[in-house]
């Protein structure tokens, strides 16, 4: 198989507030043999929020950053399941509506870019899965997992709606997830079951209902520690940081103590892959996470 | 690249042949409880060979018909018309009579879940308490406001792109699917929900319609209206019509700044202030989005998570201080100001 190539669309929290989730995924694509260029001129993708705002210049800016990938002719991944979904969203649109492509056009048009349709979207942990595979993954496992329960948690954005993402997430099923399992699995940890694995974290309303986000976020972390889980792991920054950052008020709403490590997907694969611990960057989070090297180490 | 797209392919019954030519032998795990009688809920299993071409909704049956006659549900057209049938199987919205029996085996195995679509809702099994969802139904007043001349000199026509408009909100069956996949409606009991918004756009922009403002009103308020919505596409995946409830939120939320209806507020302000970061930096600045949203005053809240970020590194100390550059900026960062410049359409 010739190298995999991406272009990476970072998206603002890696390059704000989650670093570590940007180095981990760095560091895993180095140590796979992955090539990735960074999109270092794409833009916030709106998050689900300037689309609600303004749906059309939202489309216009996303078909943008999408432009930066096909005129490298790669395709484009994602560390963070809005971004996958709002670019997914905007190319789904572009490609089946021909009237609002002509339209989005001639604004690009304005800044010599032309949206073509021609790069597929998809998530770094599909690439790693669908394109990379599981098997070769496996071979590369320097740090067994086995000492860790990990709760998987999918994140909304990335499998519904089932529809848009069907192409790009292998057809994973949203009720009945399994790529981050078999993930966990093939770095030798053992996942852990538990029914709020695909449900919403709450981050998008942490400000306007602060209730709401922590109770949902709550009930997930809560049932993750009540099936045993060791640690957390989500494809998804905006769930790590609604779970890692706010993880006191989500447990005193609940009324529990939680204390539960969430790690981004690239992180686990680098604790398993043997990836330095500046790569890793467990220290990067609020919630103490750096014990999880050691622990690691140990097995 | 290889994909493993067909092995994971829930919804094609041709490949139901391979999985069994005959029948499978199915185990349903089934909610019982009788609000008038019993203390709590407790589930039964009953087991029963399916066929390939056997509905829930037929199981549903067989369970009443050979195993518990005081089994209960609500059935009425078996043509996912009537919208009776909702439940939920191994946690999945679904419409009994629409939805295939060994479709849902093969994607959660030979035991199926079979619950009420709310459980703290539930009246007798199946048979649940829709008052919540009627009640907010009614709030959204789902039908056209218009003062109806009663000696029309001629039609109120409606064209083809008017009429597109609202096509595939009015499928809705008020099945109430969305509305009980919907994480807020289980922690807001204000929230109107999935199936009131849709039903709120449906008649909002018909063009017979004159109570749109009041509609869009109601839908801007933060607690009922939709900046509650948390995004998580429970109701797109829930609707046994595929009409897609969050596409119509987003619409009502675009709406509310298109007519005026918009006030500043936490959400309103939220969402147009991704801007102010993309217009600088091309990126979200996350530390004044805060800021710009709550106001100044309202930071307080999140002064000990700031200072939390902090000490990890996650933020740096100079993060939302005016004048003081933290946010990195992308390359061509002139494109992206002059696009936000050209295609703006909405202000707050």
């Amino acid at each position: 198989m010739s190298q995999l190539h991406y272009a990476l669309f970072t998206g603002c929290t890696a390059k704000q507030s989650t670093p570590e989730l940007l180095s981990s995924t760095l560091a895993v694509a180095d140590k796979l043999g992955i090539k990735i260029t960074i999109l270092e001129e794409a833009s916030c993708c709106g998050a689900s929020h300037l689309q609600d705002f303004d749906e059309f210049l939202a489309h216009v800016l996303n078909a943008r950053n999408i432009c930066y990938a096909e005129k490298l002719g790669l395709t484009m991944i994602t560390i963070c399941n809005t971004c996958q979904l709002n670019s997914a969203m905007t190319k789904h649109a572009l490609d089946t509506d021909p009237d609002l492509r002509a339209r989005v056009n001639e604004k690009l048009a304005e800044v010599g870019l032309e949206y073509k349709g021609t790069s597929e979207i998809k998530h770094f942990l599909y690439a790693l899965i669908e394109d990379y595979g599981l098997e070769k993954i496996k071979d590369h496992v320097k740090v067994p997992l086995s000492q860790f329960n990990i709760a998987p948690f999918y994140g909304c954005h990335n499998i519904r709606p089932s529809e848009l993402h069907h192409d790009a997430n292998g057809g994973e099923n949203p009720y009945n997830p399994t790529s981050l399992d078999q993930l966990i699995d093939a770095l030798e940890g053992h996942p852990v079951d538990y029914s709020h694995k695909n449900k919403c974290c709450g981050f998008h309303v942490e400000l306007q209902a602060n209730h709401t986000s922590e109770v949902l976020a709550g009930n997930a972390m809560v049932d993750a520690i009540d099936n045993n889980a060791d640690l957390m792991v989500t494809p998804c920054p905006l769930c790590h940081l609604k779970m890692d950052t706010y993880q006191d008020d989500v447990g005193k709403v609940i009324g529990r103590d939680i204390e539960l490590p969430v790690l981004h997907m690239p992180q686990m694969v680098a604790l398993a892959l043997g990836c330095s611990e500046k790569e890793i960057g467990l220290n990067f989070h609020v919630q103490k996470a750096t014990q999880l090297y050691k622990e690691a180490a140990e097995a | 690249m290889s994909t493993q797209t067909e092995e994971f392919e829930p919804f094609n019954t041709d490949e139901m042949e391979t999985l069994n030519p005959e029948t499978v032998t199915v185990t349903l795990k089934t909610f019982r409880f009788n609000a008038e009688t019993d203390y709590l809920p407790y589930y039964k299993k009953y087991v029963m060979e399916v066929g390939k071409d056997e509905l829930m909704l037929d199981l549903l049956n067989r369970i009443k018909w050979e195993h518990d006659g005081s089994f209960s549900y609500r059935r009425s057209c078996r043509h996912g018309i009537c919208g009776a049938c909702g439940i939920k199987v191994n946690g999945r919205a679904t419409l009994a009579c629409k939805q295939n029996a060994l479709e849902l085996v093969k994607l959660f195995g030979e035991e199926l879940v079979i619950e009420p679509q709310s459980k703290k809702r539930a009246v007798k099994d199946m048979i649940i308490d829709k008052k919540d969802f009627w009640d907010k139904h009614a709030e959204v007043k789902p039908y056209v406001v218009a003062d109806v001349d009663p000696h029309p000199e001629h039609e109120t026509k409606q064209s083809i792109e008017e009429f597109n408009k609202f096509l595939d909100s009015d499928l809705c069956i008020q099945c109430g699917n969305c509305h009980y996949a919907c994480p807020v409606v289980e922690v807001n009991e204000d929230y109107l929900g999935p199936a009131a918004f849709n039903a709120a756009y449906r008649f909002t922009v018909d063009t017979r319609d004159n109570a749109g403002k009041e509609r869009l009103e109601l839908t801007a308020e933060i607690g009922p209206g939709v900046w509650d919505c948390v995004k998580c596409f429970e109701c797109a995946e829930a609707c046994p019509k595929e009409i897609n409830p969050i596409e119509k939120i987003t619409k009502l939320h675009n709406m509310q700044f298109e007519q005026g209806v918009a006030r500043p507020n936490v959400a309103t302000k939220h969402a147009e202030g991704f801007l102010r970061g993309m217009k600088k930096y091309g990126y979200l600045d996350e530390a004044d989005i805060v800021s710009y949203s709550e106001g100044y005053l309202g930071m307080y809240k999140h002064l000990k998570t700031a200072i939390k970020m902090m000490k990890a590194g996650k933020i740096h100390w100079h993060s939302g201080i005016p004048f003081i550059n933290s946010v990195p900026k992308i390359k061509n960062l002139d494109e992206v100001q002059k696009l936000i410049e050209i295609s703006q359409t909405n202000k707050l």
